[in-house]
């Protein structure tokens, strides 16, 4: 019972901040824009498939540099040229345009890649148990990005609150306009910022691509729990989103753990019920495991549409 | 009443019955193209985009009841399409073990039927507030609802899905509805009353609401209507008629499966309305028509259709918001000023040069996909039929060019059309949109 627990709050943990990396960049972007980006799972998925390719002329740390810069850089000009034209045209014209580029980048890595994974792998640095609990061995590369992860959450966190651009970003956050007639040039604080985003999540591509698989459709298949991070933490606070991405890798991690269901529960109480007449009595908790975090979106946004710490709710 | 009086009061009658008539038109001739289109069209790859066409039709103008009329950008409107479908099959399935005399026709009500229910259930939670909290609830619910599909199998079937025969069922006029014909002039019969329902609906007292609700909901409160009440009576409504959708579909494809409500599906129906316009009634029409057809016969030419679809998305997008409908709409003035011959050669030469930039595209993006993924079958492809090899440096070139002049050409003859709108403005009627 103890191992159980043990090793599933440490998976816990790691899922967790490896979705508060990705997530960070999300709310970055949607603290300063109010534009929810439907395209921020493509650059971690760009980051990673930059990684691997850097990665195989170069090595894994020059990868880690480099591709998210890349992928930063690509964000920057994807503001620049496309999102700031759409700008004008309202809220729905710039999700739907971000809806429209997740579509575009994941084709266009099917076309560069192909739709089979890619052989990305841990860099021989990192590559050994790093402690052993419960004579199950923990891989020092889990370690690496949780370290990374702990330390991009201070240095952003710092980077907020403590110096002058992370002043204006505050600003911006709740009087853009004002932020702009003291002279602040804001477009270019919206490039620097979609692009910093992108480059956040391309670092979380970087990290994440060896530990989980490297495929075309793994944009398809994290995108929507970061929008449940997101919007559960609360639309624009970092600290919310880090404790929704914990409180979500926890909840997932656990429940793939727990083998009981709605039968069972009666039965502890000394009902039998039929579990014949539906299949609901029988379906345990691991098999909801998938559906548990868009349940507790839907929860969230019915009772608190501002999140668990939001200061805004659009 | 005096004879002259009387005269009078018939002769207005009738001209009313006449203007009655004249302005419900397009309905009559809607009917006759649909009644008479398999008769011109026979093949049966033709019947079946005809009847994939109409099933598209119906949900996208069941979505833009959502997003042109009430604005409520949706991106779980699929759930009640597959859940409309479920049921109908399932229904279908029933029908055929207890043998009641229902006939195919009436399925589709049983599909919409369905998703008004599931409309009622999750649109209570869903339409208490707009904007962006909206379309993350229809994201999450969507979501849920596609990943809750592997796990009650008995009523989505697993990963089969579920099978059903339209032909068992009862049979009215010797109908088996087993024919492809049949099926279609079915879908075609409902794709009429649904259009002419939904269109009616826009010209409501309610519809105007709706509007209203669209373009700024706290004015709304302050003249005593309630937004929230508005939008879930909206979303329970476009539910009922995705749900018609999906009956239909369940009828024409006999077999439904998770893919049905999945985010893939809530995007397609997403881009068929915005690309066909969602201010306007025709755009959904316009853009089901487009998408379908696109989606059917692109995918034989190409093998990355997806990609072409994404791209022409974010070009309207980008540069047509308004979709088809609205840029048809745009020279509309023009047509009634009798001035549209002016812009008909600068369109030309933009149209031309534009083409010259988006074939060298196309042909970098296949050499590029046929090099990279398909290395195994050798550098031999087809475009645009002819065979050429994409190891050499000539496909390269020829493409690079292309693009090349195209875009020189284009910045050459943009001005032209610009000039050619400057000149028509001050003849367009007054009021009319410039």
């Amino acid at each position: 019972m103890l191992e159980l627990v043990l090793i599933s709050t440490l998976n816990g943990v790691l899922y967790g901040m490896l979705l508060f990396m990705m997530a960070s960049g999300l709310t970055l972007i949607f603290s300063m824009m109010g534009v929810l980006n439907f395209a921020h799972a493509s650059f971690y998925m760009l980051g990673a498939f930059f990684g691997f390719q850097i990665g195989r002329h170069a090595g894994f740390w020059t990868a880690l540099m480099a591709a998210p810069v890349v992928t930063g850089i690509i964000g920057a000009l994807t503001e620049r040229y496309g999102l700031r034209n759409v700008h004008r045209h309202g809220h729905v014209a710039e999700l739907l345009f971000t809806f429209g580029l997740a579509f575009v980048i994941e084709e266009a890595v099917q076309i560069i890649w192909g739709k089979a994974p890619v052989d990305y792998r841990v860099p021989k640095l990192l590559d050994f148990p790093a402690f052993t609990v419960f004579s199950t061995n923990y891989p020092a590369y889990k370690l690496f990005m949780l370290l990374v992860s702990i330390g991009i959450f201070l240095v952003l966190f710092v980077v907020l609150r403590r110096s002058r651009i992370g002043l204006i970003i505050q600003a911006s956050l709740t009087h853009p306009n004002m932020v702009a007639m003291l002279g602040h040039n804001v477009p270019r604080v919206f490039m620097l910022i979609f692009g910093l985003g992108c480059a956040l999540a391309g670092v979380a591509g970087v990290i994440a691509g060896p530990a989980l698989v490297t495929q075309s459709n793994m944009a398809g298949l994290l995108g929507p729990i970061l929008f449940v991070v997101v919007v559960v933490g609360g639309l624009g606070s970092l600290p919310g989103a880090f404790i929704a991405s914990l409180l979500i890798g926890l909840i997932q991690t656990f429940a793939v753990s727990i083998n009981a269901s709605l039968a069972d529960l009666c039965r502890a109480f000394g009902l039998t019920p039929d579990v014949s007449a539906s299949e609901l009595w029988t379906v345990t908790v691991a098999q909801i495991a998938p559906v548990i975090p868009y349940l507790l979106l839907v929860l969230v946004l019915v009772l608190r549409p501002a999140g668990l710490m939001g200061t805004r709710e659009t | 009443m005096s004879e002259v009086a009387e005269t009078g009061l018939a002769v207005r009658t009738m001209a009313r019955w006449h203007m009655a008539l004249r302005r419900q038109l397009p309905w009559f001739a809607a009917a006759l193209l649909f009644a008479a289109l398999p008769l011109v069209f026979r093949s049966g790859t033709a019947l079946t985009m005809m009847s994939l066409i109409g099933i598209m039709i119906i949900f996208a103008l069941s979505y833009n009841m959502l997003l042109g009329q009430t604005g409520m950008l949706s991106f779980g409107h699929a759930v009640y399409y597959g859940l409309g479908a479920f049921s109908a099959a399932h229904a279908m399935n029933a029908i055929i073990r207890a043998k009641y005399p229902i006939p195919v026709p009436i399925i589709p009500l049983i599909g919409g039927i369905a998703g008004l229910a599931f409309g009622v259930l999750f649109g209570s939670v869903s339409t208490r507030r707009g904007g962006t909290v909206f379309a993350m609830i229809s994201l999450g619910l969507g979501e849920l609802v596609a990943s809750s599909s592997l796990i009650l199998r008995d009523f989505f079937g697993g990963e089969e899905g579920i099978t059903t025969n339209r032909a068992r069922l009862f049979r009215v006029f010797g109908l088996s509805f087993g024919p492809q014909i049949e099926v279609y002039y079915l879908i075609a019969g409902w794709c009429l009353l649904c259009m002419i329902a939904i269109y009616a609906l826009t010209r409501t007292p309610f519809g105007r609401i709706c509007n209203a609700v669209r373009d700024n909901p706290v004015r709304v409160e302050f003249i005593g209507y309630s937004p929230s009440m508005v939008r879930f009576i909206a979303f329970c409504l476009a539910g009922f008629f995705a749900g018609i959708a999906g009956g239909l579909a369940a009828i024409n494809f006999e077999i439904v499966n998770a893919s049905y409500l999945g985010l893939q599906q809530s995007g397609v129906v997403l881009l068929a309305a915005y690309i066909g316009g969602i201010g306007y009634f025709i755009g959904p029409v316009l853009g089901a028509i487009l998408v379908t057809y696109l989606q059917i016969m692109l995918s034989d030419i190409t093998e990355i259709w997806q990609l072409y679809f994404g791209l022409m998305f974010i070009a309207v997008v980008m540069f047509a918001p308004g979709g088809i409908a609205g840029l048809l709409a745009m020279h509309v003035p023009l047509l009634q000023a009798r001035a549209l011959h002016r812009l008909a050669l600068p369109y030309l030469l933009t149209i031309a040069a534009a083409s010259l930039v988006a074939i060298g595209m196309v042909t970098v993006i296949e050499l590029t996909h046929h090099l990279l993924v398909n290395a195994a079958e050798g550098s031999a492809m087809q475009l645009f039929g002819l065979s050429i090899d994409a190891a050499t440096a000539w496909p390269w070139l020829i493409a690079a060019a292309l693009i090349l002049c195209g875009s020189v050409l284009t910045r050459a003859v943009w001005p032209s059309t610009a000039q050619a709108w400057n000149d028509a403005i001050p003849i367009l009627p007054k009021g009319a949109p410039r």
